[in-house]
């Protein structure tokens, strides 16, 4: 009867893990579908103005454009002044039409004619900045824009 | 004789390998939520014969370099904008009987004021040096008097508020007949159009 020996007695089992892949699983799932990766590296400062009357901005028919001083560690090199980036780099507002015909080529070409320009602008920036890039887009025929801006009041600021 | 089970695999790391994909999703993960105020610019052409516009129908906003606001030749501070903008475009001065009454109007209906919101037209004039924070905050008081007055009239029409359904709509949680509801809120856009114009910026210390 040696085949049938007693385990030794009073041991508390293991708690069952075989389900915590499963839960890791659904979470990692989930990051994956909402992650959306930056795809540039702001290269200027960008504390954007609050406002409460908004509109949601439809992602996929939209081209960033970026002011603002250049951020602390780029000071150096590209001074204090305005300065607008489209993409990852800095472009001259002589330049700027043509960095977003580039851009609006990179869009899905049935969404091409509806794209929406989202202006992020840093909330210390001159008007004469956003005036000037304004014009360009008009040259473009670009005339959906939206100022993307934080929520919350602007009046107690 | 003793059955024998296969191996199993070991999924032991499983966890591990799961955990790992994970915490780098976590770590790149910026959920975006851009909202903003959406503007449409006038198409750059030479207009022929410009319409003339009546003093009384115009609204003068301008900004200088130092962020202060004169509105109809008298400074202002931007807290107080929104309840100006809305008695002029709400003012219906066109005399009772004439084709430009306006019958949903609750202003004033001062005769030197605008004759119906259809013919107000705001005009907001910057400074090249003004700050963006305080041209976003002009922009923002003045969508938020034209939100106003379509919220007053789709409320008194339709019972709801003009910006949340718009909204709902956009998001796509509008539950009801849609085209219905797009349809009204053209029609309360008509009554409220949306007339801001923007005159080209002024250089700094003219």
């Amino acid at each position: 009867m040696s085949k049938f020996k007693k385990k030794k007695g009073g041991e508390i089992p293991a708690v069952n893990t075989a389900s915590l892949p499963d839960i890791v699983f659904m979470l990692l799932f989930f990051f994956m579908v909402v992650t959306v990766l930056r795809d540039n590296n702001l290269l200027v400062q960008n504390t954007l103005p609050k406002a409460d009357q908004l509109e949601k901005l439809k992602k996929d028919r939209s081209v960033y454009i970026y002011a603002g001083k250049p951020s602390s560690r780029y000071k150096d090199k590209y001074g204090t002044e305005g300065k607008i980036q489209i993409g990852d780099k800095f472009t001259d507002i002589s330049n700027v039409k043509f960095a977003l015909t580039e851009a609006r080529e990179a869009l899905r070409p049935e969404l091409q004619d509806k794209v929406m320009v989202a202006l992020k602008v840093d909330e210390e920036t001159n008007t004469g900045l956003v005036t000037d890039i304004k014009q360009q887009l008009r040259d473009l025929n670009m005339l959906k824009i939206i100022y993307i801006t934080a929520p919350g009041n602007p009046v107690d600021q | 004789m003793a059955r024998r089970a296969t191996p199993e695999v070991n999924a032991g790391s499983m966890a591990d390998i799961a955990f790992l994909l994970l915490i780098f999703f976590l770590v790149t993960t910026t959920i975006e939520k851009d909202k903003g105020i959406a503007r449409q610019l006038p198409p750059d052409e030479e207009i022929e014969d410009p319409p003339i516009i009546k003093q009384k129908n115009l609204f003068i906003v301008s900004v200088n370099k130092d962020d202060q606001l004169l509105v109809e030749d008298e400074l202002m501070k931007v807290g107080d904008l929104r309840e100006a903008a809305i008695q002029f475009l709400d003012n219906g001065g066109a005399p009772n009987g004439s084709p430009e009454y306006c019958n949903y109007c609750k202003g004033a209906r001062d005769p030197k004021s605008s004759d119906n919101p259809e013919k107000a037209v705001i005009s907001v004039q910057n400074d090249r040096l003004t700050s963006y924070s305080m041209y976003i905050a002009v922009q923002n008081e003045l969508v938020a008097a034209y939100n106003f007055l379509r919220n007053r009239e789709s409320q008194r029409l339709f019972g709801w508020k003009f910006t949340e359904v718009k909204q709902a709509i956009d998001e796509g949680s509008f539950n009801g007949n849609e085209d219905d509801a797009q349809e009204k809120l053209e029609r309360i856009q008509k009554l409220f159009p949306l007339k801001l114009s923007e005159a080209e910026p002024k250089k700094s210390g003219q």
